[in-house]
């Protein structure tokens, strides 16, 4: 896949996102063209964001193209787990030197390609452009191509300069070297009526081993999971799914559309947090498939996994009742965790609507009623005024707010990629739970907000004080 | 003489090796109400400021010049002006650090005269400092962005105090310490108390003890709140001497010296016995030789340190027979390879294996035969068969592949607390350092005792 700007704007305005519509569902909204603006742009790049799509794949190997910056500071800082091979955890690259940035990458590419098979042996090689190997021009595709036909290992490149845009559009990116290299190279053992794909799960802290589980029990195939804990050739065979299912927002959305055209696998989104959504998960899908017995099964399931969570809940819906939380995070998750919330009776006083579509916005008013504050803009102060203004007794949003939050003394729980727990599924929502109530009711936060003994003395005597200086 | 291997793979292999632009942002988060500002895209930020974050678990001020492809191709100027204006606007800071990356460096922006053009056309803020510093991603590592803003630093103008205004540290003698950047913010904060102890006012430069070593504020704030000041910036001048702390910051001391002729010394190391007695003795220098010499005054250490070294001393007895004989093998970068492996050696333990990230002359002398310009697959085939091995976080699962114990140390430490305020310097931090390691290779020989111990 050439990188043109044609190709970029298709990504950028895939028909199936919300973002691409106004309100009234036709036209363009530009949120996903708009560029980002130099001094007050915050988060990844394309690159960034391809990575993070990518890298999940566990018995391949991710080489970065590109000077040290890119993967120096960036390898082994992602919590995807893998249950068995350890290759994606490496950090490959060319790290580039002026020399090679004068006389051109692709030697020294090809080199490392051929070192890194050699040594490593990993199931594919992804070869990920940077800014700096775009910009002076190295043949990616040629470079891998080539590498490809004499090592008989599949070595895709991956388009992915951080000048492009976004860590969501890299995402995207990374959607499309799967869709051209990858997906559909090569047949499944066998399937089974009920194989299905998920799409933009990326197993953080074993998030996806909570639900696998309870899709076997149900007999639901998890034929290619993209991408968390998968190997590379499971994705290969992706493409004889039933049922294409997008978790987390639609960041991989090029992938369920394009899928749905090549071989008309139709797609659902659904999400794994909270009670309500895990079952409407389960629900939709086994209604797609339409066969009663599993239809009863999944029916089976809810009913036994609800009841052991009610038990399992009990206790901590008595401590967070009431309790009222400040959301910021993005995408699919600011509604779904407001339902998660809402389960363990928590009430939700705001959350962020800015990388919402206009049907998580239609969801999010929904579940919020007419008092709760949806943020368009969620600068630092912004969010410390909300929590102040609504009396809010936590902040969850994503670890780059978590200073924010803790600089103020507010309770804070991390609900993004740097978490350490996991949250989907049944399980994950007793993990919620747990550390939800370990955060509101850490016995720290009076310590942290009390004054000390001659603050304290100083404030009873302020007026005495002032008395005396004015006597003077 | 060591010397250093420069293997120049094609496959660098779980780096050890950080960008440039994040040392010189690093430096840049020693001065106060500073905001760095990356000339780059978006990642080049990003990036950096998650590492910083989960090393120091502090909100870290960083911002991007956010270059598109578009402003790739027509250069960054714009972009640039657009950033200050922003974060003037947005953030208010009282100085702004200016780095490139690799993006920049390599379509060639002319950092000179977009700076030139911005002040023309921008009068109203003639005394608004920004230091500009070139830090591209191909060329060397952390240590060197770092030491390339702290010249930056140096280097840049911001005005003199009048020099009939009297100092605002009263009438102790001063002196500025370049602080390299194998100093922690820990590390930095014993420093000043050493020196302060002497009667002595230090100017830190850069100063990571108020900025990045972990406190609370009464109110929330978007630049450093601590750090080196521009009045202790503009006040430069009057320093009687420059203590260089780290090799690499000789050169800043010579700049120091070129402009304001202030004499400077060297100290490659504060760590072991030797290298801190003789910074002391340094220390102590400096008020006696502002006697007149027929009344000399006995070289006055405080107490405190007299007492700290007979601390250390017996320290070093107690935990020597753990060091002796021991097998190390280390990835750092240059200085702080050169102060470890020494402190180390002292000790009766052996440098089996040293790997480092960036060419500097202090690693002509280290106390083993060679070094390894290189990444983290070196060392794994250098230390194999060690009974230590020191690096940073990523050193994680090759020292479980090696079966060693790993003490972490370097960019990024990402699974340890404490990281502000660890302190590995002076008589203190050496103990802390000795105590630290002597308790890990303790437990290794109890482990690998043929007794059981009962």
């Amino acid at each position: 896949m050439k990188l043109t700007k044609s190709k970029i704007n298709d990504l950028l305005t895939q028909p199936g996102c919300e973002h691409n519509h106004n309100k009234e569902g036709q036209g363009k909204n530009k949120s996903c063209t708009q560029t980002a603006n130099p001094g007050s742009a915050q988060g990844g790049c394309a690159f960034d964001g391809a990575s993070i799509a990518l890298v999940p794949i566990t018995d391949a190997a991710h080489l970065v193209h590109g000077p040290i910056g890119c993967s120096g500071n960036s390898w082994n800082s992602r919590g995807s787990l893998s249950s068995g091979p350890m290759t994606y955890k490496m950090g490959f690259t060319t790290d580039l030197s002026e020399n090679d940035i004068i006389f051109g990458g692709e030697k020294k590419l090809y080199k490392a390609i051929a070192q890194l098979i050699k040594k490593y042996n990993p199931a594919a090689v992804f070869v990920y452009s940077t800014c700096v190997t775009a910009l002076i021009g190295d043949d990616l595709d040629a470079v891998c191509k080539a590498a490809t036909n004499k090592y008989e290992t599949p070595i895709i490149p991956v388009h992915s300069p951080g000048f492009v845009g976004s860590k969501n559009l890299g995402n995207r990116l990374g959607g499309e070297a799967l869709l051209d290299h990858v997906v559909g190279t090569k047949e499944p053992e066998y399937t089974t009526a009920y194989d299905i794909n998920l799409i933009g799960e990326y197993n953080v802290a074993g998030e996806m081993w909570g639900v696998l589980p309870l899709f076997k029990k149900a007999g639901i195939r998890v034929l290619a999971k993209i991408t968390g804990d998968a190997r590379y050739e499971e994705v290969c065979s992706a493409h004889r799914a039933k049922l294409n299912v997008m978790i987390c927002s639609k960041a991989l959305i090029n992938m369920a559309s394009a899928m749905k055209e090549r071989y008309n696998i139709p797609y659902i989104e659904e999400s794994f947090y909270g009670v309500q959504d895990m079952n409407r998960c389960l629900r939709n899908i086994a209604q797609f498939f339409g066969d009663q017995v599993l239809i009863e099964r999944v029916e089976e399931i809810i009913e036994e996994e609800t009841a052991k969570l009610d038990i399992a809940l009990a206790p901590y819906r008595e401590r967070l009742k009431g309790k009222r939380m400040v959301l910021y995070t993005g995408g699919v998750k600011s509604w779904s965790i407001v339902s998660a919330a809402q389960d363990l009776g928590m009430e939700v006083v705001a959350t962020s609507t800015k990388k919402s579509t206009e049907e998580d916005k239609g969801r999010i008013k929904k579940l919020l009623g007419k008092d709760g504050i949806m943020l368009e803009k969620g600068s630092p102060e912004e969010l410390l005024r909300v929590v102040q203004k609504t009396k809010a007794d936590l902040l969850v949003a994503g670890g780059r707010n978590q200073y924010t939050a803790l600089k103020a003394k507010i309770p804070f729980l991390d609900i993004n990629q740097e978490r350490h727990h996991p949250y989907a599924g049944y399980i994950g929502l007793v993990e919620m739970a747990r550390e939800l109530s370990e955060a509101v009711y850490s016995p720290i936060w009076t310590q942290v907000r009390k004054p000390s003994p001659w603050e304290i003395w100083q404030q009873e005597h302020e007026s005495l004080l002032n008395l005396e200086a004015e006597g003077e | 003489m060591t010397t250093i291997l420069n293997p120049n793979k094609s496959l660098s292999v779980n780096p050890l090796k950080m960008s440039q632009p994040l040392g010189a942002a690093l430096a840049f988060l020693g001065l106060r109400k500073m905001m760095p500002l990356f000339h780059g895209s978006q990642g080049c930020t990003a990036f950096a400021k998650v590492v910083l974050v989960r090393h120091f678990r502090e909100s870290i001020p960083l911002s991007t010049t956010a270059m598109t492809e578009v402003s790739t191709i027509l250069g960054g100027e714009d972009n640039v002006e657009q950033a200050i204006l922003t974060i003037l606007e947005k953030y208010q800071p009282q100085i702004i650090g200016l780095l490139t990356t690799g993006l920049t460096e390599t379509r060639g922006d002319d950092m000179k005269r977009i700076l030139k053009t911005f002040r023309d056309k921008h009068p109203e803020l003639d005394s608004f400092p920004v230091v500009s510093v070139s830090t591209p991603d191909y060329k060397g590592s952390l240590q060197d962005g770092y030491t390339a803003a702290v010249e930056s630093i140096v280097a840049a103008d911001y005005g003199n105090v009048p020099d009939d205004e009297p100092p605002t540290v009263g009438m102790k003698p001063q002196v500025t310490v370049l602080c390299a950047s194998h100093l922690s913010p820990g590390d930095v904060e014993e420093l000043k108390t050493v020196i302060e102890g002497f009667g002595i006012s230090p100017i830190m430069v850069p100063d990571l003890s108020r900025s990045l070593d972990g406190h609370l504020e009464d109110d929330y704030h978007t630049v450093t709140t601590g750090g080196t000041s521009l009045t202790q910036l503009k006040q430069l001048n009057r320093s009687c001497l420059t203590l260089a702390i780290g090799e690499s910051m000789r050169k800043a001391a010579t700049i120091l010296q070129e402009r304001f002729g202030t004499k400077y010394k060297v100290f490659p190391r504060l760590a072991g016995l030797d290298a801190v007695d003789s910074f002391l003795w340094e220390l102590s220098q400096i008020l006696t030789s502002r006697c007149d010499h027929h009344f000399p005054i006995v070289p006055n250490v405080p107490a405190h340190l007299q007492r700290q070294r007979r601390q250390l001393q017996d320290v070093i007895l107690d935990t020597h027979f753990y060091f002796g004989g021991k097998k190390v093998a280390l990835a750092l970068e240059p200085d702080l390879l050169y102060q470890t492996a020494w402190l180390l050696t002292e000790m009766g333990a052996n440098i089996q294996a040293a790997v480092t990230t960036t060419k500097s002359p202090i690693l002509e002398d280290l106390p083993i035969d060679s070094v390894t310009i290189g990444d983290l697959e070196d060392l794994e085939e250098l230390a194999v068969g060690s009974d230590l091995i020191i690096t940073n976080s990523h050193g994680t699962s090759l020292a479980k592949r090696l079966k060693a114990p790993l003490y972490r140390m370097g960019y990024p430490i990402f699974d340890q607390l404490g990281l502000g305020q660890r302190c590995l310097v002076g008589y203190r931090g050496t103990m802390k350092f000795l105590f630290d390691v002597g308790n890990i290779l303790l437990e290794e020989e109890a482990k690998h005792s043929p007794v059981a111990l009962h």
